[in-house]
This record gives structure tokens, C-alpha cells and sequence, in this order.
């Protein structure tokens, strides 16, 4: 173990979920036991929610409903443009409405064992039993899924469930969702419930006296940086992936609310965690500014495959049957193509090391519809995937009918997330956080079509439930603007603003944030050593000092700059990476999204160490010069046994 | 390639802006548009200039925050033969040639002040939505999903309209600079599905108010917002609102005022 | 309390008094009860082929239409007056709706294509004030005959034929024809949304009936003074 880059300080662990009754009995307990807040009460009581994708839209529009002033903040310029408005595929719910032996039972435990036997078991069994109130509370705002014929919902099975419980619209239910969120959060703006604070970005946590107060925003059009008070923060403010630069999600999407919340005291948990999507468009060029996904669904009838031989350059049609390798379906007879995303990721990225990557700089794969369109016919083909291959045709100008398409796994989802109890509560009292921002559901690897079901779960459902049990010992002592705790806040992120912007080097901000991004997905990627993460460990701190030295920032404080939002959100990208770096370290196990070279069955397959890993850790700041300390939380797997999984 | 941009300049929506001519060298076919942008402001921060502002986000063609006037076109859509309706995010610079001259401007109209360049504050059409674009159904008290059947033709038209990604392009192509595609998609979305019919005078009634009270124009029927639409929403939801409005204002259906 | 966001930068706009949609189904109900009668119109001037005691008897006849139940040209006033409100009303609307259209787009673009737009939408607003000078000046004319070279006491019949047979008189009806023509192109089209009577599947036939019906009702119109220009009727 890396001990020499991190210490360990005393183990975590949840004590909000009632464990003495049986598991299925917990989440209605939970909520029996918490204490309440009497509806005149609440208009007394202020939540901030920051962030408005799926979980903070729904949980702001919820607590409004509830009666609750709540103030809603968001960097876009609406809260309909959060990320979650992307996300294709679908949504689960044990509904079992194909009569097909699903169950909550059922989702619970495909969760956890999709996790890789990572997550806490409490929090995934309440998201299965919420999952059937999301899809009947999405209906109820008018959301248009797929409907058969006698107009009940549709559902398809997806990521290689057995059974069929994924509702969805077309290829774009997230979207769907989230207008639905939006639309109720709208309604609680015009009945007053919700301020709104538009174009306003986070950039620091306010706690006092240990528990989460305010936060200091930036009003991204005036550059006016203030202070805003509540009883309790929320924070709905998604992923970490653009770490890697290169990610599919939005260009906005940052860590930097989560990441400032943790050097207030927050822990965050399993930052290493991280899932790439096999089947996005590849790389281009130097200039790329984002990846794109195409839905996994692809693989049903794609068969993937690259050259026998290394440097084959040919025109992929001219390459015979036998000079191909359909590598997936060679290593997993069994699911071929539909192995999970960790490995089709995994398996690309190792032929591609081998050198028989396809494409202009030998980072791909072939997926070939060539075989399905002899056997279905084009029109088949068309009606099934035609928004994808129009899709994909428009961004390489290929025509993936005539020519196979070429896909490379990109980042796409981080597990890990600010550390959060069965109240959705992080380390510090009176904050919150909610959807992909904690770490709570998925463990080491997301299912399919479980995000937009976690983030509607934890907005709509549980954290409304949760927060009263707080809230309940509220209002606290007002908190002003002139607390010394706000003033100190606001100051330091007013000096941290006024830095970048004087540094005036000869390097932009994106240059730091390309050089980052590809140096986290070469050593702290689809695959990790000790030797490459060593690696990145002694580069990042170099990366980080030059960044302060010699970034360029343009334009002034007080207006309109998007430079300066950029830099603020590397500057804390930066700081993040390093803390994954010692998160993949000091894991030297294989699980879920993390494969640790070190530990692989003899033929190449990731290796869990449920002995030596079988906990959460959850990882406290320190300041620079002192390393992090790991805080454990132990995993008890009482109703799903352990297992390895298998997909030979 | 090499192209010549003239990009619309302007500080603040209080100074007076113009058009500003910038090369760009060695642009490749396979850059989005707001890539080539990238490019651009990368150059202009290293010589000390300051970049363009313009919104984006997902860069993938569904989030709606990106949005520019193309050689006269909303997200340059209509410029280009055997092109689908687009975003500008997923406008690829393959479709222009070498020493082209292209004009970029920012959304114009009065309900839509510019931030900053080629930034605008659509926060209008927000509160388009606000004013009843919406079905009251607060959390908790929606019933199993399945007691209400949906025809699948309803359901399937509603999701055409609610495809909408609230990108204002509707409005920045209209010669009248009105939000009426906007609205009616959501008019329509709301108004087939079974849920939508308690509000439906109402809110059709309150949004229609809404969006003249935020300085847009009036329809007249002419279909530019239809053709620059990213998501193609047709002209037919227009026609449905107006059939939804009439009928509102027969059964009595008034604006909140 | 709602907050609205920037609100400093936001130009409050003047309180919307009459709804945009409303400005538009009076301009749809007027323009419906011009165009009817304009059928009527066109069908009446076809009558020039009939010579002028037939002519003139028909125009006679608007005139005692309802006799004896009311009193002499008592319909005629009624359809005078209808058509003057409907024209005043197209007008207030039309107005209406371009006054807001330039408060709600001060600054135009410096580069604009237009892909949609139709000559005959393009020319809707400024075709109307064509037709409305022309109805001045073709009342002028032909009803009261006071700016007809055939003078203001002739026959309708002697006061079509001098006129249309100054080919700068026919000149300035054909222009005013063709703006007619394109008015009702889109006016037709327009009409239909605005009252919500289209839809996808109707949407082609509604187009190409506004077509043929334009092109009908202006070639009606255009045949007689063009054959009284060429001497067929004299």
C-alpha cells in the first residue's frame, strides 16, 4: 500500500438507516422515525439547491411544493440545459409490468452485483423501491414515453438485464425527465416558492459553527460575487468527469461546488471510481473539445472488431472475414458483443496498446453493421438506429451504412461523489448532496439507465423525506453577510479570482486542462498501475504549480468572463485528480470501472479483493503539504452474497 | 483551410457593439463550428485580445444553451444542401470551403438582450413556461402509471413537440422575432397527453400573454422558425395552439393578470 | 415573488392590451369576409362580356336588392359598411402586429438569408398598402367616377370601358391584381393556421388550394380589363 501518500483516521459509517428491522422494512422507518416539520414551519426554513438536472430540479421543485423557501441556483442560463438533458437510453423501475419475474427484490440485487459489491446495500434497496413512484409521478407531469398500441407504457431491456423494466422515450428520456423537473420547478418559481439565480455559479461553501450556512456565488453576467444564506445546502451539481478533458458530458459540467464543499470538510468517497462508455465516436484531433455517445444499444447488432494484423491500414471492406479479429466475441463466447461496459471498454483499449487500433491515430475499433444488414435488410437497420447513424454520419462525415463505424470508449459517468448517510447527508451537517455528485448508489459501476432513476429517486423521493429530520431542529441563528465565517469565505474566493487573473503567463487555461485530461485517461484511465499512477502523482503537482505560474486569464472579474469561469474549474480539476490518483493507488484491487493491472485473474479479468476492500473511503482534505486521510467505511453484503462476476 | 470571420462584437448589453473581421488558419473539416471558435479565442487569448463570448454546453446537439446566426442563418440551418436541421455545436466545418467569409451573429431581439458577444439572455422563454407550460402534478401525488391509458399516435405526436430544446432559434430566425413555434411546442406537448387536459385553456390562455408581455413579435405564419428549428417542429403545433387558444377564449379561459 | 433574472438589463416591455393571436384571427375573419367579397366582385365584372345593358342592369340591381321590404340600396350600405370595418380592422391589425414586430427587433441583423419566406410573405405588409391606396383610388374611379376620364354621371359600363382603355389605367389594375394575387397566396394559407384549421396532413392541400384560388380569383379579375385593353369588349 501507498502508505507514504495518504494516512488512515478513524472508519465511517452510517448510523441513519434502521438496521434492527429488515431491509425492505428500512426506508418506511426511516421516514416513521424522522422528525417532521410543521407546514407553517417551513416557509421559515431557506434551502439552497444548487444545481438543476434531474436531482436538484426535482428536489428544488419538490421542497417548494412542500413549502419550503428554497433558492435554486444554476451556472446555464436555464435550468432545462443542465446535463441530465442528455442522457439517451432510458430509465429503470421494478415496475414488472412485462410480467417477467421483476421485482424490487430483483433490481436491488442486480444493482448491488452491478456495482461490483461496492455500494451501501440500504441505499440501493430504497432506490428500487422508489423506482416504480418515479415513473408514475413522470407521468403524471405529462412526460411522453414509448407507449404501445393499447397505450399502456413500453418498456426495453437494457445493459444486459434479463428482465425488461427500462422506460423511455425515444433515445432522448433524459431530456424528457428533466423537462418534466423543469417544468414543476418553473411552476414553484411563478408560485413563489423558488428565487431563482440564473447564470450564478457556486464557488464556495459557507459552514458555521459545523454546519453548512450559505454558499458564495458568482453571478457569472455581472461577476458580482456574494453571499447566500440558508438552513441547509443542497448540492445537485453532477459528475466529475471533465477531469479527463475529454468526457461526454457537457463542457460546463465542473467539480468545483463538491470539490470546495470537501476542503470545508466534506469527505469524498471512491473518487477513483469512474465508468467509460464504450461505444462514443473517437477522437479527431488536437482541437476536440468533447465526445459523443452513442447509446450502447448499438452492440445488439454491431459486431466489433479491428485487424489481425498490426498497422493494417486498408480500407476496412477490403479486409477479408479471416484477417479480422471480432476480438469480444473470441475472448467472451458467451456475450460476445454485450459484455459489460468496463470490459468492451477495457478489451478496446488493450488491442489498441497492441497497435491494431483503426482510424488516423490508431485509437478505435470497428463496430460493423455489415452482417446485420445482410440478415435484417437496411430498412430494419434504419428504423432502429437511423438517429445514430445520422447522428454519427454529421459529426466524422462517414456514412456508417457503406463504411463500419469507428468507436473508442470515452468517460462518460463518475461513481464517486461526496460521501453521503442513508439521509443523503454529507460529513457536514446541513449539507446535502444528491445525484452523481454523492457516491451513494452505484458502487464501483453503474448499470444502464440507473442514473436518470438515482437522480429522480434521491430529487423527488428520499432527500424531501430525509432533509425534515434536520430541518426539524431549524431555523438556526441567523447568519448574515458580516459573519466571519461568510467574510473569510467570500474573501478567499475573491482572492483566488483576482489570482488568476493576475498571473497573466503565456499558457491558456484549456492548454492545462488538454495536458490533464489525457495525462489522467493514460495513467488513471481504463486501466491503472502502481507505476502509472505513480506517475501521474509526480506530474500532477508540476502541472498544478505551472498552472499558478504561468496560466493566462483574460478579461476582468466583474463582467462577463468565460475564461475566468474555465480557470476557477481546472484550477479545482487539478486538485481532484490528485486525490483520484491516491484513491486508484491505494486500491490494488480490481472492481467495477477501477482495474488495477496488478490485480487480474490469469486471463486478464479484473480481480476483487473483498478481504482487503470490501469499504468505502471516504477521504478528508488536507492542506497542501500533508497527505489526505482515509476514513473506511466497512460494506456489509447481508442480503446480496459476494460473487465474482463472469462473463465467459 | 483558411477562413475569414466577421464576428459580432460587443461588451455589454449597455455599449454599442460591431462586426469584427478575424482569420482563422488551418482549420480542419472535422472541427464543430464552436471548435473553430475554440481555435479562434485560443489565438486571441495569446495575443492579448479578448475572446468571443458564446453559450454552449453539451456540444452534442440537445441542451439548446448554443446558438449563432450563420451567414444569416439561425444555427446556420438552410445554408447548406442534403444538411440536417442542426444545432451549431453539430454544424462541422466540412460544410464550408476554403477562404470562405462567414458572418456570426448573436440572437436578435428585444426579448432577448445580448450578455456579452454573441451570449443572450433567453430567460424569456423560462418564463414562458413559467406562466403554464407545466402540469400541476406536485410529487407524491401522481397515481400508478397505468391508470391512464395514452394512444401511442398521442403520445408519439406530443413527444415530436416536446423535442424542443428551448434554444431560441424560432425566434432569432423570424422576420417578426416571435416565440410562437417555442410556445406552441409546448402547448401542444402538454395539451395531447390526457394529464394536460385540466390546464389546457388556461394555460394556453397565460403563455400566449406571457409571450407578448416579453417583447416578442407576433406570428404571422411565414415558417422560417420551422425551418431553422434544430428539432424540425412543425408548423402544424401553431395551428394548434391557435385551435387551443380560440377555443380558451370561448369557454371563457381569461390571463391572470 | 418571482424573481425575474437580470432585471437591469431587461427593457420592461409596454403591457400586451390585446393579444398577438387576437390581432391575428381578426385579421383571419376580415380577410374571410373581404375575400367573399371578392368572389362576388370578380363574378359580377365577368359580366362586361354581357355588354353594357346587362352590365349596367346589374349594377342597377345591387342597388334594390331587398326592395321593396327596405328601402332603395339599404343592402348595399349594410355591405359598404361591413367592408369598411373589415378593411379597417385588417389594417388595425395589421399594423398592430408590424408596429410590434419592430419594437420586438430594433436592431437587424447585418447578414439575414431567408429560406421560408415566399414572395407572397415577404410582400404581405407592404402588398397591403398597395391594395389599400389602390381601393382609394379604384372607388375614386369606378364608384364614384370622379377620377374616371368618363366623369362621375356615366354608366358603370361607359366608365370600365374608358378607363381600361388608357393601357396606364389597365397598367396600374394589373399591378394591383398581381399584389392582390400574392395577398391572398399567403392571406389564404395564413387564415387556416391562424384560426388552427391546419394540421401536417392538411398542410399540403391547404397550400396549393391558397395557389389555385389566388391564381383564379386574380386571373378573373385580370380578363376584363385586359380585353377591354385589346378591344374584345369595346
Amino acid at each position: 500500500m501507498a502508505l507514504d501518500l495518504f494516512t488512515v483516521g478513524d472508519p465511517i459509517a452510517d448510523t441513519k438507516a434502521p438496521m434492527d428491522v429488515p431491509i425492505g422494512e428500512r426506508w418506511s422507518e426511516r421516514r416513521f422515525r424522522a422528525k417532521l416539520v410543521n407546514r407553517a414551519n417551513r416557509r421559515k426554513l431557506t434551502v439552497i439547491v444548487v444545481g438543476t438536472g434531474l436531482a436538484g430540479g426535482s428536489a428544488a421543485a419538490t421542497l417548494g411544493e412542500a413549502g419550503y423557501k428554497v433558492k435554486s441556483f444554476w451556472y446555464q442560463d436555464s435550468p432545462r440545459r443542465a446535463h441530465s438533458v442528455a442522457a439517451q437510453g432510458g430509465i429503470n423501475a421494478a415496475k414488472n409490468y412485462r410480467n417477467d419475474g421483476d421485482s424490487v427484490h430483483r433490481l436491488f440485487y442486480d444493482t448491488v452485483k452491478g456495482g461490483d459489491f461496492r455500494s451501501r446495500e440500504n441505499n440501493v434497496h430504497r432506490l428500487a423501491e422508489v423506482s416504480v413512484n418515479i415513473i408514475d409521478q413522470c407521468v403524471a407531469q405529462g412526460v411522453p414515453f414509448a407507449r404501445e398500441y393499447g397505450g399502456l407504457l413500453d418498456n426495453r431491456s437494457f445493459g444486459g438485464t434479463q428482465v425488461s423494466r427500462t422506460f423511455y422515450a425515444r433515445g432522448q428520456t433524459g431530456q424528457q425527465l428533466l423537462y418534466g423537473a423543469y417544468q414543476a420547478l418553473e411552476r414553484q418559481m411563478a408560485a413563489g416558492t423558488v428565487e431563482q439565480f440564473a447564470r450564478t455559479e457556486m464557488l464556495d461553501l459557507i459552514v458555521v459553527d459545523g454546519r453548512a450556512r450559505g454558499i458564495v456565488a458568482r453571478d457569472l453576467v455581472t461577476g458580482e460575487i456574494s453571499t447566500h444564506f440558508a438552513d441547509a445546502v443542497v448540492l445537485a451539481t453532477g459528475g466529475y468527469s471533465n477531469v479527463f478533458y475529454l468526457s461526454t458530458n457537457a463542457k460546463g459540467s465542473n467539480a468545483t461546488a463538491i470539490w470546495r464543499a470537501h476542503k470545508r470538510g466534506a469527505l469524498f468517497a471512491n473518487p477513483c471510481y469512474t465508468q467509460i462508455h464504450p461505444t462514443c465516436i473517437p477522437v479527431h484531433g488536437e482541437y476536440q473539445s468533447k465526445l459523443t455517445l452513442m447509446s450502447e444499444s448499438l452492440r445488439n447488432d454491431g459486431r466489433v472488431w479491428v485487424p489481425k494484423e498490426r498497422g493494417d491500414d486498408r480500407d476496412p471492406r477490403q479486409i477479408p472475414e479471416d484477417e479480422r479479429d471480432y476480438y469480444l466475441e473470441r475472448l467472451y463466447p458467451s456475450f460476445g458483443n454485450l459484455v459489460p461496459r468496463d470490459i468492451a471498454s477495457r478489451q478496446a483499449k488493450n488491442v489498441c496498446d497492441e497497435g491494431r487500433g483503426v482510424g488516423p491515430n490508431g485509437l478505435g475499433v470497428y463496430l460493423d453493421f455489415a452482417e446485420a444488414m445482410q440478415r435484417l435488410g437496411r430498412p430494419a437497420i434504419e428504423a432502429k438506429y437511423g438517429n445514430l447513424f445520422d447522428m454519427y454520419a454529421q459529426i466524422t462525415g462517414e456514412d456508417p451504412y457503406e463504411v463500419p463505424m469507428r468507436i473508442y470508449p470515452a468517460v462518460h459517468y463518475t461513481m464517486g461523489g461526496l460521501w453521503v448517510d442513508y439521509d443523503l447527508q454529507s460529513t457536514i451537517p446541513g449539507l446535502f448532496v444528491i445525484g452523481e455528485a454523492n457516491f451513494s448508489d452505484h458502487g464501483a459501476n453503474r448499470l444502464g439507465a440507473s442514473a436518470l432513476m438515482q437522480g429522480l429517486a434521491d430529487g423527488y423521493f428520499v432527500l424531501p423525506n430525509t432533509i425534515n429530520d434536520y430541518l426539524a431542529s431549524g431555523p438556526f441563528e441567523k447568519v448574515d453577510a458580516g459573519h466571519p465565517a461568510a467574510v473569510q469565505a467570500l474573501e478567499e474566493v475573491r482572492a483566488q479570482t483576482d489570482r488568476l487573473l493576475s498571473i497573466n503567463g503565456n499558457r491558456t487555461t484549456a492548454s492545462f486542462h488538454r495536458e490533464l485530461g489525457r495525462l489522467m485517461f493514460d495513467l488513471c484511465g481504463m486501466e491503472r498501475s502502481e507505476e502509472s499512477l505513480r506517475k501521474a502523482l509526480d506530474r500532477i503537482p508540476e502541472i498544478r504549480q505551472e498552472f499558478w505560474t504561468n496560466v493566462r486569464v483574460p478579461g476582468e472579474a466583474g463582467r462577463f468572463n468565460q475564461s475566468l469561469e474555465h480557470a476557477g474549474r481546472v484550477a479545482d480539476f487539478i486538485e481532484l485528480a490528485e486525490l483520484m490518483c491516491v484513491d486508484a493507488l491505494h486500491r490494488n484491487e480490481s472492481c467495477g470501472g477501477h482495474f488495477r493491472a496488478e490485480s487480474q485473474t490469469p486471463d486478464g479479468e479484473a480481480l476483487r479483493d473483498d478481504e482487503n476492500y470490501a469499504y468505502v473511503a471516504a477521504w478528508e482534505w488536507t492542506p497542501e503539504g500533508v497527505p489526505p486521510v482515509l476514513h473506511k467505511e466497512a460494506l456489509e453484503f447481508e442480503y446480496v452474497h459476494l460473487a465474482q462476476r463472469s462473463y465467459k | 483551410m483558411n477562413l475569414k470571420l466577421r464576428v459580432w462584437r460587443q461588451r455589454s448589453a449597455a455599449e454599442k457593439g460591431k462586426m469584427v473581421t478575424y482569420q482563422v488558419t488551418d482549420v480542419s473539416p472535422d472541427m464543430s463550428f464552436l471548435e473553430m471558435l475554440d481555435v479562434l479565442n485560443e489565438q486571441l487569448i495569446l495575443d492579448g485580445e479578448d475572446p468571443v463570448s458564446f453559450d454552449h454546453d453539451c456540444r452534442e446537439g440537445i441542451c439548446g444553451s448554443c446558438g449563432v446566426m450563420i451567414n444569416g442563418r439561425a444555427h446556420g440551418n438552410g445554408l447548406f444542401d442534403d444538411h440536417p436541421q442542426t444545432t451549431t455545436c453539430q454544424l462541422h466545418m466540412r460544410s464550408f470551403k476554403d477562404g470562405d467569409t462567414i458572418d456570426i451573429e448573436p440572437w436578435r431581439a428585444t426579448a432577448f438582450p445580448v450578455i456579452k458577444d454573441l451570449a443572450v439572455d433567453r430567460s424569456a422563454l423560462d418564463r414562458i413556461i413559467q406562466s403554464g407550460g407545466y402540469i400541476s402534478a406536485p410529487t407524491g401525488t401522481a397515481p400508478e402509471a397505468h391508470s391512464i391509458l395514452v394512444a401511442k399516435k398521442d403520445s408519439d405526436a406530443a413527444f415530436d413537440a416536446a423535442t424542443c430544446i428551448g434554444c431560441g432559434a424560432c425566434v432569432a430566425a423570424c422576420p417578426n422575432a416571435s416565440s410562437m413555434l417555442f410556445t406552441a411546442s409546448k402547448v401542444t406537448h402538454l395539451g395531447l397527453m390526457p394529464q394536460g387536459q385540466p390546464e389546457r385553456n388556461d394555460r394556453v390562455v397565460n403563455m400566449i400573454h406571457q409571450q407578448d408581455l416579453e417583447g416578442f413579435g407576433g406570428c404571422t405564419n411565414i415558417g422560417e422558425c420551422s425551418a431553422s428549428c434544430p428539432k424540425g417542429i412543425s408548423m402544424e403545433n401553431i395551428s394548434r395552439l391557435n385551435h387551443d387558444l380560440l377555443g380558451a377564449l370561448r369557454a371563457g379561459a381569461r390571463p391572470k393578470s | 415573488m418571482v424573481t425575474v433574472t437580470h432585471s437591469g438589463q431587461r427593457r420592461t416591455p409596454k403591457a400586451a392590451k390585446t393579444s398577438s393571436v387576437f390581432k391575428k384571427v381578426v385579421m383571419a375573419v376580415s380577410g374571410i369576409i373581404l375575400v367573399l367579397y371578392l368572389i362576388a366582385h370578380m363574378v359580377g365584372n365577368l359580366k362586361l362580356f354581357a355588354g353594357a345593358q346587362t352590365f349596367n342592369g346589374y349594377s342597377e340591381w345591387i342597388r334594390r336588392i331587398g326592395e321593396p321590404a327596405v328601402p332603395g340600396q339599404t343592402v348595399l350600405w349594410i355591405i359598404r359598411v361591413v367592408l369598411l370595418a373589415a378593411v379597417v380592422a385588417h389594417a388595425w391589425a395589421a399594423i398592430s402586429l408590424w408596429r410590434q414586430a419592430k419594437r420586438a427587433r430594433p436592431q437587424q441583423y447585418v447578414a439575414r438569408k431567408q429560406v421560408a419566406q415566399s414572395y407572397a410573405s415577404r410582400t404581405m405588409r407592404w402588398g397591403g398598402v398597395i391594395l389599400g391606396l389602390f381601393i382609394v383610388y379604384h372607388i375614386l374611379d369606378l364608384t364614384l367616377g370622379v377620377a374616371n376620364p368618363a366623369g362621375h354621371d356615366s354608366t358603370p359600363y361607359d366608365r370600365a370601358i374608358a378607363g381600361f382603355s388608357n393601357p396606364l389605367v389597365t397598367l396600374v389594375y394589373v399591378v394591383a391584381l398581381l399584389a392582390l394575387g400574392f395577398h391572398l397566396r399567403h392571406g389564404v394559407w395564413s387564415a387556416t393556421q391562424t384560426l388552427g384549421q391546419s394540421n401536417k396532413t392538411r398542410e399540403r392541400t391547404v397550400n396549393a388550394f391558397a395557389t389555385v384560388f389566388a391564381v383564379v380569383l386574380t386571373a378573373g379579375f385580370l380578363i376584363p380589363p385586359l380585353s377591354v385593353l385589346v378591344g374584345i369588349i369595346e
